[in-house]
């Protein structure tokens, strides 16, 4: 019972992930190379997505909010935030990236400080979804 | 049996300044039973092959390193390099540039990858000497596109060997020992 339970919440959370353009194909590439030799990959990638996230996104606010925005050195972290995110099929947030780099491109300071809001709170979304959804699978495997 | 498996596996050379891509690249490539090492920047990836990063024309006179006892000892049995494109210090690209300028290692095939499709670019890597270019993320259906390249070099390493016939000659023949891997001692990841 509480097994089927947890099976179907994990089926119907990772479905709403994929609806709700959170993730696309690029994760079910991570979750094809997760197999008994490699039986944590998904996480272990993730959590590194987590930390690079969290270097880069404090980057990015230092050499927003020290004087003169050097947009070069913006549009460098950008890159390997929309990277790494691209690498582990976070959609939404690689699009915010991407919009983000168009301002940077432009040298345009207001839209890069309010374009960088909506890169973090869409990681942020995106980080407590992928919580939630991980630990229900883990829950769901150790049911199993 | 280890003896005979190691010896016909296939070594790649991961180069990738991202730490999740380093990792994503080396999982595609173990599931595809390639060993692989996996480095951050180019520098690292010419001293891994034993090329110093200046006279890569003169490692084999100039390197103090191995050249003395037989090249395989510090040769590493390297089969493909897969590289990223946007690294700092030393691109992709540049890397590209000075494997095949290197007297023992221009026939390594080179892939490069890159986040960016940008025509110039690609052109001009697979002009200078890349077997191919892939788009990131990388995926295991472009990992699959690698194969044909690294059996190319098998073709060398059977004439060595073997030295049956004599089928496409032009691979090198000039540096053998690169085609005797020696992988037992090495460290890879």
């Amino acid at each position: 019972m509480d097994r089927n339970r947890l099976h179907n919440q994990v089926a119907s959370m990772r479905r709403s992930l994929f609806d709700q353009g959170y993730l696309d194909d690029q994760f079910i590439q991570l979750e094809e190379l997760q197999d008994d030799t490699n039986p944590n990959f998904v996480q272990e990638v993730v959590t590194l997505f987590y930390n690079d996230s969290a270097r880069l996104i404090q980057n990015i606010e230092q050499a927003l909010n020290s004087g003169p925005i050097d947009f070069c050195k913006l549009d460098d972290y950008m890159h390997q935030f929309k990277g790494s995110s691209s690498s582990i099929g976070a959609k939404k947030v690689t699009n915010e990236c991407t919009a983000f780099r168009e301002y940077c491109n432009a040298e345009n300071a207001e839209g890069c400080i309010r374009s960088f809001q909506q890169v973090k709170q869409e990681y942020a979304i995106l980080k407590r979804k992928l919580e939630v959804y991980l630990q229900t699978v883990r829950q769901a495997s150790q049911t199993a | 049996m280890g003896n005979m498996a190691t010896q016909t596996q296939f070594h790649v050379l991961a180069v990738d300044d991202s730490l999740i891509d380093r990792k994503l690249i080396e999982r595609l490539l173990k599931t595809s039973s390639y060993q692989v090492t996996a480095v951050d920047s180019g520098s690292k990836a010419l001293e891994f092959l034993g090329l110093n990063g200046e006279n890569e024309d003169e490692e084999r006179n100039s390197s103090v390193e191995s050249v003395s006892a037989a090249d395989e000892d510090h040769q590493v049995g390297v089969n493909l390099i897969i590289t990223d494109y946007c690294m700092p210090g030393m691109t992709g690209y540049d890397l590209l540039r000075k494997i095949k300028q290197s007297s023992s290692f221009k026939d390594i095939p080179v892939v490069i990858m890159s986040s960016e499709n940008i025509p110039s670019r690609i052109n001009r890597c697979l002009e200078d000497g890349a077997e191919e270019f892939f788009l990131k993320p990388v995926k295991l259906s472009d990992v699959n596109k690698l194969r044909p390249h690294l059996m190319k070099g098998i073709t060398t390493k059977t004439e060595m060997q073997s030295n049956t016939n004599k089928r496409k000659g032009s691979e090198e023949i000039q540096s053998p020992d690169r085609t005797r891997p020696r992988y037992n001692e090495l460290e890879v990841v």
